[in-house]
């Protein structure tokens, strides 16, 4: 089971946002997503989640159609993170989770243990009774990754579950960053496929089981991060020259620049 | 940190608006004691007299009064939610800016009809008021409305645009009107309850009891609105139909209590958010907390628009806002000290 985007382009007033992309997300694998600024990171997520159609080809969610799900259950399957959340109303850091439970009849208790354990999971249980108003930048992104993460907490009967993040650790410390991409193995191991667009390229190398390059709205390269991170790639998308090395402990690709 | 549960603010609302209610039946131009009020509700009253004021008079315009100021306050919490701006209000939308060129446009028209009182006690100026406020909203509704969905920056653009327009209206009929229809017509955008019938509740009423029995529905689908529509989606939410749903709903309750009540303002934009802050923005609690805090705003000033300059009334508008508006700053001032 997967989420599947078959040969999408999207054209939008007058620009070729995508071309031709075809990219498969896998149940229990991380995906990641790299590329400069502009490269159309953001809209392949929007059109990956439903939130923007293709103006040509289609997406699928566990074989099915995206549109032909019930709104709920893509809901139940797919949470979307996105890059920033603007929020006004002083709701506290609990009632923002319980708001990814939306989707969810599993009744009170059960949501107020799941909404504490999120949290919990996110270093955030600290915030559990405080304004999300008058949290800082990097409190309130954990807030809102812990309401995604109670939104899949538990499998769905309907199929695979997906975890979508538009560049989660932007807002984060070190530790938190660590914190970010550790859930995010969590999940993959329990099953759920996560895509995530990264800034930081060796974050990406760190985690993901598929890195995906993008470029000027067509993919560059996919693939293993050994596979796809070299010296003449980076300098020919990020026009960046680099060295590749491997990390000494995790014996990953590491881009010294 | 809030200061009170949204259990026990309701609990203290639903308690507090039987009082106040029977509160106000006792007060007037005629002054009628506790004991005779009770005697009179509860069980036989010693005069027909005083069954006449109590009965046909003040029980109405108290109901109406509950009613509007309920509708008001509900639709004021749905439309700030709708918008994710607390300082939003139904005539956000058009309704009260439409509903006041179709009321001065029935006053400078067909003057003479009023005072007969046609179309079996509703004036001719109540369905002009309705028939304005709702086509307003429709039209501001068409105009941010394309085949992306309702874009809710256009709508509020729109509804500055229609205001400025049915302004520029009601200008125009005031300018060609004479004296009297001048005073008609300002005292009519004041808000007043004083022309309560049994007829106006029952209609007001009915509106009230829909938009209660409708709303909560749709307050899981207001919370996650506010985080935003595309995140609304990926919870699961069918955007487009629930802002239909509840601007159609706001139009007809805001639409309906202009028309019976006249510009009442104020209730809708201060309540919900004095609510708010009481008790935080989660709509499951906002709206029948406003609901009822509406209400009881609504019974005690118009209590006192009957009463401080007896044997005259002031209109209703006018007491809500001097309540209304100190208490906000009161409360204004706390949380900024709370912070």
């Amino acid at each position: 089971m997967t989420m599947l985007a078959s040969d999408i382009s999207l054209h939008l007033s007058g620009f070729d946002l995508l071309r031709h992309i075809s990219l498969e997300v896998e149940a229990g694998k991380v995906t990641a997503i790299v590329g400069p600024n502009g490269a159309g990171k953001s809209s392949l997520l929007k059109v990956l989640t439903g939130d923007m159609s293709p103006t040509k080809g289609d997406v699928y969610l566990n074989n099915r159609l995206l549109n032909q799900w019930q709104l709920l259950e893509k809901a139940q399957m797919l949470a979307m993170l996105p890059q920033h959340t603007l929020l006004n109303f002083p709701f506290t850091a609990d009632e923002v989770v319980g708001l990814g439970r939306i989707p969810h009849q599993t009744g009170n208790a059960k949501d107020t243990q799941i909404i504490a354990e999120a949290l919990e999971l996110v270093d955030a249980s600290y915030l559990q009774r405080r304004f999300y108003t008058q949290m800082s930048g990097g409190e309130k992104q954990r807030v809102q990754l812990a309401r995604v993460l109670a939104q899949i907490w538990q499998p769905s009967c309907l199929g695979e579950q997906f975890l979508v993040l538009d560049e989660p650790t932007s807002a984060f410390d070190l530790s938190h960053q660590k914190l970010t991409l550790d859930i995010v193995r969590q999940l993959a191991q329990k099953g759920v496929g996560v895509v995530m667009v990264l800034h930081d390229l060796n974050l990406a190398a760190r985690c993901a089981d598929n890195l995906v390059v993008i470029n000027s709205g067509v993919i560059a390269a996919q693939g293993s991060p050994e596979d796809v991170l070299t010296e003449p790639l980076i300098d020919k998308v990020f026009g960046v020259k680099s060295i590749i090395t491997e990390h000494p402990i995790t014996k990953r690709p590491l881009v010294i620049t | 940190m809030r200061h009170l549960s949204a259990g026990r603010l309701i609990a203290i609302l639903v308690i507090l608006l039987p009082v106040v209610a029977l509160l106000s039946m006792t007060v007037g131009t005629v002054s009628i004691s506790w004991i005779d009020t009770l005697h009179a509700v509860f069980g036989s009253s010693s005069s027909t007299q005083i069954d006449t004021i109590l009965f046909d008079i003040r029980l109405p315009r108290i109901l109406l009064a509950i009613f509007v100021g309920a509708v008001l306050a509900t639709t004021g919490a749905v439309m700030q939610g709708l918008f994710r701006n607390p300082l939003a209000d139904p005539s956000l939308i058009g309704v009260s800016s439409g509903a006041s060129v179709g009321a001065s446009l029935m006053i400078v028209t067909a003057g003479g009809f009023i005072q007969g009182g046609a179309l079996v006690g509703l004036s001719l100026v109540s369905v002009g008021a309705f028939v304005g406020g709702f086509t307003a909203t429709l039209l501001v509704y068409r105009l941010a409305t394309s085949g992306m969905g309702t874009s809710v920056t256009t709508m509020l653009l729109a509804g500055i645009a229609i205001g400025a327009l049915a302004g520029a209206l009601n200008s125009l009929l005031s300018y060609f009107s004479d004296n009297d229809m001048l005073r008609q017509i300002s005292l009519w955008q004041m808000g007043n309850l004083s022309g309560a019938s049994w007829l106006k509740v029952t209609i007001m009423g009915l509106v009230a009891m829909l938009l209660m029995g409708l709303f909560p529905r749709d307050s899981k689908a207001l919370n996650a609105l506010l985080l935003g529509e595309s995140e609304a989606r990926h919870l699961g939410v069918n955007v487009q139909r629930v802002k239909r749903r509840l601007i159609v709903l706001t139009a007809l309750g805001v639409g309906v209590s202009v028309a019976v009540a006249g510009l009442v303002g104020f209730v809708g934009l201060i309540m919900p958010h004095i609510v708010r802050l009481m008790i935080g923005p989660d709509h499951r609690w906002l709206i029948p907390a406003s609901g009822l805090a509406g209400a009881i705003l609504l019974v005690v000033a118009d209590s006192l628009a009957r009463i401080v300059v007896i044997p005259a009334e002031l209109p209703t508008g006018i007491v809500t806002a001097i309540l209304g508006a100190p208490f906000f700053v009161a409360l204004l001032l706390q949380q900024r000290k709370d912070v």
